[in-house]
């Protein structure tokens, strides 16, 4: 109930400033940009979209998801009014998932409206529908694990220019892990248990199987417990900071 | 109602509260008085439950804040030292907000927002966003946030910081008023104050209580009827400490 509180107060935050609007175009513009140049849509006919539209998320995500998720906790450190949250009845885990929920939530918006390529491969001809959906899905997780290493990054620090920077630099280093031209470079100078190592912090292995339409209780198990270890890394830092 | 006993804080080597015991009872207005650093606010902070005590333990209303705090923050109102607000938000917004969490709905949260602007003289700015407030008008607003759910303990750091006289005036009577049917913790570094409406008072040095007693019992303490020299006398001036 708090929670859901929470959660409507950061939404009307967002879009009451223009951060989210911002960040919104952006991506926009880059995702659907990305996708009608290098991305060769109109010539390669990707109906499934895998490597015209979604190939890109990861890369735009991990420059724009710490600058949605940057404010959540250091701006309520710089202001203070995390002294009104704390004294507040209510839990740091309620608080933790109201604001995760609206930034994704922001990240959602953001998503729907990129249907404008969908109508396009409807269009001009007949994609697996199923196949975008779960891509869809694959998008979004990876946007709400990078929101969730956001908000543990804005848990240790008041200062929003740091979180960004630091948060960023986690994320690219998580879709470098796994890419594969990174790890056949890598390849040749690591032995392979150390390249396995690497690439299981990447997304790509779980972004991918879900770009090709396959629901596969690992990978969601991995994005799940994933966020799961960050938010309650956040409440972990949280109560730290305070004693 | 406010129950203090032998209440620790200690910040890496430094001790900022010393095993303070005090208890403010219902329809007692306790003035909480001592110089810079002297632990005012962290003994204000344990016992909102924003900062976890060293040792010691505290009671409002007769539940700890330290087993049971969700409960123990529902019976108080607190009004922190720097005022924090969301500036994002108006008036009437934010008041609207903290009443939500407080867990008010319909018709009794918006009575209970309309009664706490009208007691804090709110209703010119009621729909003005926070960022354009005077100082005087955001102090005003953090103080009503704590009267909000009308609860039995007050505790208010330094709450006519900032005001104008007549501000200062009316806080002062509202604190008087409140104090009949409540019990009221707040800290100051006006002296008249103490005698404008406490009805008690405690000077508090380096942690520890050096004076405690209604104000005539203190200012026969001083000799010469003067709180300022009582206060200059008990309490270690940073100027002594260098010399
Ligand atoms: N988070 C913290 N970490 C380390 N030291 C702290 C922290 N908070 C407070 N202190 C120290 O504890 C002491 C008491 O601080 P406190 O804010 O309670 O003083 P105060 O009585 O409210 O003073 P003032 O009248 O200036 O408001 C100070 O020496 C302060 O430096
Ligand atoms: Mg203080």
């Amino acid at each position: 109930m708090t929670s859901l509180t929470i959660y409507k107060r950061e939404l009307t935050s967002y879009f009451a400033q223009p951060t989210a609007y911002a960040i919104i175009v952006i991506f926009l513009a880059l995702s659907l940009g990305l996708t009608f140049s290098f991305g060769n849509f109109m010539r390669v006919g990707d109906a499934s979209l895998e490597w015209t539209f979604f190939f890109w998320h990861p890369w735009i995500f991990m420059l724009l998801a710490p600058a949605v998720g940057m404010k959540l906790w250091a701006d309520e450190q710089r202001t203070g009014t995390i002294e009104l949250l704390g004294t507040f009845p209510l839990s740091t885990w309620s608080a933790i998932i109201g604001k995760f929920l609206a930034a994704a939530t922001v990240w959602l918006v953001a998503l729907a409206l990129t249907f404008p390529i969908i109508l396009t491969v409807n269009y001009l001809g007949d994609p697996d529908n199923g196949a975008i959906f779960s891509g869809y899905i694959g998008s979004f997780l990876v946007c709400s694990t990078f929101l969730a290493i956001t908000m543990l990054v804005s848990a240790c620090t008041r200062d929003q220019v740091v979180c960004l920077i630091v948060s960023v630099a986690v994320c690219v280093t998580m879709v470098l892990c796994g890419y594969d031209d990174f790890t056949r470079e890598l390849g040749k100078a690591a032995s392979p248990a150390v390249v396995e190592a690497v690439t299981s912090i990447g997304v790509w292995e779980h972004f991918r199987s879900l770009n090709r339409g396959l629901f596969r209780l690992q990978d969601l198990v991995w994005f799940g417990s994933f966020m799961f270890v960050c938010l309650l890394g956040t409440s972990a830092i949280l109560s730290a900071k305070r004693s | 109602m406010i129950e203090v006993e032998s209440l620790t804080k200690q910040f890496g080597s430094k001790r900022a509260v010393d095993h303070l015991t005090f208890t403010v009872k219902k329809g007692e207005v306790l003035g909480f008085l001592g110089p810079n650093g002297a632990g005012k606010s962290t003994t204000m902070r344990m016992i909102t439950g924003f900062l976890p005590p060293t040792s010691g333990d505290a009671r409002v209303c007769g539940i700890s804040v330290i087993d049971n705090p969700k409960e123990a923050k529902t019976k108080v109102g607190y009004l922190p030292e720097s005022a924090p607000l969301y500036h994002d938000m108006t008036v009437i917004g934010f008041l609207k907000f903290c009443a939500s969490i407080r867990g008010l709905k319909g018709s009794a949260k918006n009575d209970a927002v309309e009664r706490a602007i009208e007691t804090c003289f709110l209703g010119s700015v009621a729909r003005q966003s926070i960022d354009t407030l005077s100082k005087g008008y955001r102090h005003r607003t953090c103080l009503a946030q704590a009267l909000l759910h009308d609860p039995e303990v007050l505790i208010l750091d330094e709450p006519t910081d900032g005001l104008d006289p007549n501000q200062k005036h009316e806080v002062r009577q509202l604190i008087k008023r409140l104090g009949e049917s409540k019990a009221i913790l707040f800290s100051t570094h006006i002296l008249e104050e103490v005698e404008a409406s406490c009805t008690r008072a405690v000077i508090v040095d380096r942690g520890k209580i050096v004076a405690d007693g209604t104000p005539a019992q203190l200012l026969e303490q001083s000799g010469n009827g003067s709180l300022t020299d009582l206060f200059r006398r008990l309490t270690t001036r940073d100027t002594e400490e260098a010399a």
